[in-house]
């Protein structure tokens, strides 16, 4: 019993050393930025590892995930005789829920893992105290950039998630099933508000991209630098980020469409 | 590192297809492009009874929407409903004794408010008011009204 208690606490201060790590972390890291902004090429490559190579995956779930919504979508409505709002209905979960959240867990699945596992690497073959060594910081030249390039890259995927989705749910909609196009567009166009929806998607990814990055590029700092270690980190990368975007995305849609 | 041009193109157009991407979703999806809050002009009405209507609710003449309610207030002292509403700008010879009503959009619809224009030749300044109202149609009360008046006649 008293070994049970024991453990509680030495887990609860382990845990609490860990986001005090990670915050001190953050804070290096959005010291770093004025150094990026000097060195843009550094960006550019990581714009390319994180954003470009998550490119395929992430239009071709949104295509898919439009395409299930559409049909779905169109088989519950026409119980009603509503086939025409299937537009408002695809594209409101689109651009308020899936879009932001299904891209982002898809964003810490192919690069949050694949920057944690390259970070861990990195550590774990002394690159970085290599670096430490030559006087360069580390956290300047590797994982800002990487940072940077999460927060740039998550809203344009998850943009493209949602435009890509609209579109399969309009090929599934009114190509294969026959909801009316002009009605399918207008009642969409009707029903989803700039700001409401699509400013308020945007900044949800972005949210999540940030919080996917720091996880990802946290855990492969922090990581043990073993072979062990790193598979570890890149575990709990993938788990983290799924928790905090879903918990997340619930504060904030509570946050934003509360009041209607 | 390789710097290579084809990465640059790559990551040029990653970029740019994510812009395009978000374009699309705010002048194809939403209502941007379709109603915008710049070219308008404001004018109030106040009814006996707004029912329903909702902020945003759409202001429509013979069918055909030319802008919104972009306020619902209660008037303390004479216990009315003030709704102002933004009206396109393209729209601006309304006459002013046009009347204003409060349909429902279908049975279960949304509600919105109908402008009916008059017969005057002078037309609706902006903030100007519509005098002629015609409240809102409570379901409730209707029901209530001919219930009552059923039970009358079989007295």
């Amino acid at each position: 019993m008293i070994q049970l208690i024991q453990n509680l606490g030495k887990s609860t201060r382990v845990s609490f050393t860990k986001l005090g790590r990670a915050s001190y972390f953050l804070i290096q890291i959005i010291f770093g930025i004025t150094s990026v902004l000097v060195r843009p090429r550094l960006l550019l490559n990581q714009l390319y590892s994180v954003g470009v190579l998550s490119f395929l995956i992430i239009t071709i779930s949104g295509l898919f995930v439009g395409m299930v919504l559409g049909l779905q979508g169109y088989y519950t409505l026409s119980d009603f005789g509503a086939e025409e709002t299937l537009g408002v209905m695809v594209a409101a979960s689109l651009v308020r829920e899936l879009g932001p959240v299904v891209s982002a867990l898809l964003f810490a699945g192919r690069a949050g893992s694949a920057l944690t596992a390259e970070i861990g690497l990195m550590k774990a073959t002394e690159q970085l105290s290599g670096m430490e060594m030559m006087a360069v910081d580390p956290v300047k030249r590797i994982i800002t950039p990487r940072f940077l390039a999460g927060l740039i890259s998550m809203p344009l995927l998850a943009g493209l998630f949602s435009a890509v989705g609209i579109i399969g749910g309009e090929m599934i909609g009114s190509g294969l099933l026959g909801v009316d196009e002009g009605a399918f567009w207008a009642q969409m166009q009707a029903g989803i508000d700039f700001y409401d929806d699509i400013i308020n998607g945007v900044i949800k990814s972005v949210v999540f991209g940030f919080i996917a990055s720091w996880i990802a590029l946290f855990e492969g700092y922090d990581a043990i630098p073993t072979s062990e270690g790193v598979s570890r980190a890149t575990t709990r990368t993938v788990v983290n980020s799924a928790f905090s975007i879903l918990g997340l995305d619930f504060i904030l849609t509570a946050l934003m469409f509360g009041d209607n | 590192m390789q710097h290579t041009t084809t990465q640059d193109t790559l990551v040029g157009l990653f970029v740019a297809s994510g812009i395009a991407g978000l374009f699309f979703l705010a002048l194809h999806v939403s209502n941007l492009s379709s109603f915008s809050d710049q070219d308008s002009y404001v004018i109030t009405a106040r009814f006996e009874n707004s029912g329903g209507l909702k902020v945003k609710s759409p202001v429509s003449a013979a069918g055909v929407k030319i802008g919104k309610v972009t306020s619902i207030s209660f008037d303390t002292k004479t216990y009315e409903s003030v709704v102002q509403m933004n009206i396109d700008a393209k729209y601006n010879t309304l006459p002013d004794d046009t009347t204003a009503s409060i349909f429902t959009a279908g049975l279960l619809g949304e509600q919105y408010v109908n402008l009916e224009p008059g017969g005057s030749e002078e037309y609706l300044k902006p903030n100007g008011k519509i005098e002629i109202t015609q409240s809102a149609i409570i379901l409730e009360k209707a029901i209530g009204q001919f219930l009552f008046k059923s039970a009358e006649e079989k007295k």
